[in-house]
């Protein structure tokens, strides 16, 4: 049977990248994003919506369902970030980070673990950042984003147990894509030079994480927050 | 559309009853108590309950809803207490 899989944020970096992996390994793939979708292939089929929006949310997972008859993994990847003292930061902007990586990964694993608890199977894996571990200085409003976003994994990892659906997240460092244009380059270096191994995150060692998690063996594995680069809490 | 919601509901209840063959569900009624209380779901049959009749109740009336409230967990108040207060609750959600 081919798998089904939903991938919020896959216009560009590490989804969009996510989406063209699962698409040769010839799994089902539906994605959104706000901007025009950049992947084209019979199995893949893009949604326009902001993962903060709840009526497209559900329509989109409704509609998935419908077309494919099943979703085994859901991966919580949209998100965005700002670099700014806590004290310069504006309400707006905390709103808008907390709305997409929060509200976005909350509606996402509600929508999406209704059909899984049918099921009695699915995966859902969501994202964090090393950045909370470390409680990073100037990232005071992305990593609290991400904190709630551990803390909301390791518990509907517990609600959703009896259905065997296992709720994990993933912590990437640095990963070379348009999140981090922004940052200056010495506050990226400071950054690696936390990390017990110093270099930048890939694509590849993502995939190895997620395929870790979302593996039908790794059904006794939840509710745990993998970071890499040998960063921890 | 009342009748169709009462109806919608009774159907996903004796479904699930299927499964859960409990005694207060072989016979919904409007009065049949659900959650809370002496209500026949405990809350891990009120999960499944709820997402049955969400896709149930959208398909039928071609509207996405979503079966979420402040007061779900709440006895005195919830809407999914009986099936009386959830044929109001969806009608709501229906209209508005
Ligand atoms: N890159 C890193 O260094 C790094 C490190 C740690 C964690 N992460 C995490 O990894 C994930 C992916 O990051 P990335 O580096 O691939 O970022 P990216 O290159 O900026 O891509 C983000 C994707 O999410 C979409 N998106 C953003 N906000 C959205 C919204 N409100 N609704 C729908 N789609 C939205 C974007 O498309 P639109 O703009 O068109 O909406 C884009 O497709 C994020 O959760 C991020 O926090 C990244």
């Amino acid at each position: 049977m081919d798998r089904v899989i939903i991938i919020t944020g896959t216009s560009k970096g590490i989804g969009r990248d996510l989406a063209e992996y699962y698409l040769r390994l010839g799994w089902r793939v539906a994605g959104c994003s706000r901007k025009e979708q950049t992947i084209e292939h019979d199995n893949y089929r893009h949604f326009e919506l902001d993962v903060s929006e709840e009526r497209s949310v559900v329509k989109m997972v409704r509609a998935v369902k419908k077309e494919f008859g099943r979703i085994d993994v859901l991966l919580n990847n949209a998100g965005i970030a700002s670099m700014n003292h806590f004290l310069t930061t504006s309400l707006g902007t905390v709103e808008s980070i907390f709305n997409t990586n929060f509200l976005g990964t909350f509606l996402f694993s509600r929508e999406v673990s209704k059909v899984m608890m049918r099921q009695k199977f699915g995966r859902v894996v969501n994202y964090t950042t090393v950045a909370a571990a470390l409680r990073l200085e100037g990232e005071a409003i992305y990593a609290a984003s991400k904190g709630a976003i551990e803390n909301f994994t390791q518990t509907i990892a517990k609600e959703l147990a009896p259905y065997n659906i296992t709720v994990n997240a993933i912590g990437p460092t640095p990963v070379e894509t348009d999140l981090i244009k922004a940052v200056p380059k010495e506050k990226i270096v400071a950054l690696l030079e936390k990390q017990a191994i110093q270099r930048f995150g890939t694509f590849e060692d993502i995939k190895n994480v997620i395929d870790f998690f979302i593996d039908a063996k790794s059904d006794f594995i939840t509710g745990q927050v993998i970071y890499l680069g040998g960063v921890h809490n | 559309m009342q009748e169709k919601i009462e109806k919608i509901i009774i159907d996903v209840l004796l479904e699930l009853n299927e499964e859960l063959e409990s005694n207060e569900l072989q016979n919904p009624t409007q009065e049949t108590k659900l959650y809370g209380g002496n209500g026949a779901l405990d809350s891990l049959a009120l999960v499944s309950f709820i997402t049955d009749l969400e896709e149930r109740v959208s398909d039928a009336f071609d509207k996405d809803i979503v079966l979420a409230d402040e007061k779900a967990m709440s006895q005195r108040t919830s809407p999914f207490r009986s099936v009386k207060s959830l044929t109001i609750y969806i009608q709501k959600l229906l209209e508005e």
